[in-house]
């Protein structure tokens, strides 16, 4: 496990880091959700040893973690950084040999990744003729191909297509079931809210929430439910402990102060009518965000 | 699956081998740039067509017209391209050399250590000079400053073969340094090898394609005159030919550690001459010095120590016969141990600047850290 404890950073006298502590734990991906200039990216290279921090440990599975251990790192940074005059394939293969892959190794790595990322017609392409999209699946093939145990990646989806999201996400899943910790940051909530296991949020330089997703979920949601059945909801607005936010015939969605409250509405929802769905509405990632950074 | 074989190499990745792979991509890329095939085509083309153009230069000249005397003629009889005349002793010899009807007069002479000597107007005949085994002492009837022209061209060729290679690898090793900092590719290299591996890298890279070209560059020069028959020029360029090899080696290591630090204190490739400025002068210097001053012997024998300038300066005397054999062993110790000073400055300077995006680096900062 990649464990941040205190971890602070300043750039002549401003704060932008102060007492950052998280777990990235290894089978699990890791969201990692902030503003612009919230401190993702710094915290990242802090991680990776790019950037000394000022205070505070990065350990891994309990020891302070160690040039050697990051070479078993994957990165990939904010900013593409790939040699624009390389091919593709090439360029992977030498990334490989670079963590300490025979000729022929790397080669038969970079060409399968590149296969499994979608870029298996531009394997002798140079980079720099490739797509913003692809240039980005080139990026993360550079940060997996020596099948690292903790992975860090910085907006790995921004400027990807939805199918490319979906092959990109397909990917960190499976390295994750293989056992890498991941860590990845991400503007796009919804894309983090789907994939990651844990979740951490930071603004200002300071974690406001870290830990699993449904945790975080279940400490964020208020009882609200949704209802829609067959008859007339009109009753609601009269029921004790019960405040209605939304309204339409037979459709509603609505807070309770209790459980009991709840199960209580659920039971004269039936005997009213058919019920069709009844379910708890858990707030979404933009929701927590929003409430976390404020 | 042999993953887990195979992730353990990771980390067994010696140095030397990181920093091979590094030079390995490093010369591969530039083999296969078409700007550095083209102008190195155009570089040994150049080379070559000089050389043949001396063939017919040297073809046409008709002999040298020189005296002889009797007690001298033993020294002259393997030269070729002489037009000897007799004469009886030295005083005719002088006679002959003042009227201009000869060019130089070689004579006995008991207290030159080879038993003979060459007497010219105002300067040595260098054909004459080159068809000798071994050089006499000279006197000369009317002294004058004056640049033999052998010696100028020998000047021009060292000067600016060293010129073009060393400001052509320096600014190939400055520009790529600049890339990968600019690319952030570099943040994944040094997340795999160690920062001074990857320096040691380039620098050897770029080392072999320079050392390469001059090598090249060499073989072309003394084939081409064996070739055209000069031969005579051959001997007496074949030495310091071989000496400017040494010494560039060492002198170009020595530029290209300094041009990777200077260049890693920049973010950007417009900013490149910002701080690589002060090293483009130090290549220059030497091959302007050398125009100016290849008949100065005081300024030849400064420049050929002051190791920025060696790799030129002491070919130059070796040529010109003012070097003692000791000087050029004396000279390239100096040499190598400001480049061991250089790689180490260099190191820091590389190491403390490379992952400092934006803005130039200060110098004291990548100094300091």
């Amino acid at each position: 496990m990649l464990q941040l404890r205190g971890i602070g950073k300043s750039y002549g006298g401003r704060r932008v880091l102060d007492d950052v502590s998280f777990d990235v734990r290894p089978g699990r991906l890791t969201g990692f959700v902030g503003g612009n200039g919230a401190g993702k990216t710094t915290t990242m290279r802090i991680v990776l040893g790019v950037l000394a921090g000022d205070a505070g440990t990065v350990t891994l599975d309990g020891a302070e973690v160690t040039a050697s251990d990051r070479r078993r790192f994957g990165y990939m940074p904010e900013e593409r950084g790939l040699y624009p005059k390389m091919k593709v394939h090439e360029h992977i293969t030498y990334l490989a040999r670079l963590h300490g892959f025979s000729k022929t190794d790397a080669s038969t790595r970079a060409r399968a990744l590149l296969e499994q990322l979608g870029l298996g017609e531009r394997l002798n392409d140079n980079v720099e003729t490739l797509s913003l999209g692809n240039q980005q699946r080139a990026q993360i093939a550079a940060a997996l191909v020596h099948d690292p145990q903790v992975l860090i990646l910085d907006e790995p989806f921004s400027g990807l297509d939805p199918l490319a999201v979906d092959v990109v996400a397909g990917v960190l899943q499976q390295r994750a079931a293989e056992g890498a910790a991941v860590l990845f940051s991400s503007h796009q909530l919804d894309v983090v809210e789907r994939l990651c296991d844990d979740l951490v949020i930071i603004a200002g330089g300071t974690i406001r929430a870290a830990g699993a997703r449904d945790t975080l979920r279940a400490q964020h949601s208020t009882r609200r439910f949704e209802l829609v059945s067959a008859g007339d909801a009109g009753w609601l607005r009269t029921e004790p402990g019960v405040e209605v936010l939304d309204f339409d015939g037979g459709y509603a969605v609505f807070d309770a102060d209790s459980d009991e409250t709840a199960q209580r509405v659920l039971r004269r929802a039936v005997a009213n009518g058919d019920v069709a769905s009844f379910a708890p509405q858990h707030p979404s990632l933009a929701q927590i965000f929003k409430e976390v950074i404020q | 699956m042999s993953t887990t074989d195979t992730r353990r190499g990771g980390s067994t990745l010696g140095a030397g081998q990181a920093i091979w792979l590094v030079a390995e991509r490093e010369i591969g890329s530039k083999l296969r740039s078409k700007a550095f095939v083209i102008s190195t085509a155009i570089l040994f083309i150049g080379a070559l067509a000089l050389v043949i153009w001396g063939g017919f230069q040297a073809a046409n000249n008709s002999g040298t017209p020189v005296a002889v005397t009797a007690d001298a003629q033993q020294y002259v009889a393997q030269a070729e391209g002489l037009d000897v005349t007799d004469v009886a002793d030295r005083a005719a010899a002088e006679a002959l050399v003042k009227d201009g009807e000869v060019d130089a007069a070689v004579v006995g002479d008991s207290s030159s250590p080879l038993g003979f000597a060459i007497i010219a107007e105002s300067s040595a005949p260098t054909s004459l000079m080159l068809q000798l085994a071994q050089v006499p002492p000279v006197e000369l009837l009317a002294p004058e400053e004056g640049n033999a022209a052998l010696g100028y061209i020998a000047a021009v060729g060292f000067g600016i073969v060293f010129l073009l290679a060393a400001s052509l690898f320096g600014g190939t090793i400055a520009q790529s340094v600049v890339e990968e900092k600019q690319t952030r590719v570099v943040e994944l290299l040094i997340s795999a090898i160690p920062v001074r591996s990857l320096l040691a890298g380039k620098v050897i890279g770029n080392t072999v394609l320079a050392m390469g070209q001059i090598l090249i560059l060499a073989a072309i020069a003394i084939i081409g005159l064996t070739v055209t028959d000069q031969t005579a020029l051959l001997q007496g360029l074949g030495a310091p030919i071989a000496w400017f090899a040494i010494f560039f080696l060492f002198g170009f290591i020595l530029l290209a550690s300094l041009f990777a630090a200077a260049a890693s204190m920049v973010s950007r490739q417009e900013d490149i001459g910002s701080t690589t400025m002060p090293l483009t002068m130090l290549v220059m210097a030497p091959y302007f010095l050398v125009i100016f001053f290849n008949d100065n012997p005081l300024v030849l024998a400064i420049m050929s120590y002051v190791p920025f300038s060696a790799p030129v300066g002491m070919p130059m005397r070796i040529f010109l016969g003012q070097a003692q054999w000791w000087e050029p062993l004396l000279s390239i110790v100096i040499l190598m141990a400001t480049c061991v000073a250089a790689i180490l400055v260099a190191a820091r300077i590389y190491e403390n600047s490379l992952l400092r995006m934006g803005g130039r680096v200060k110098l004291s900062e990548a100094l300091a850290g």
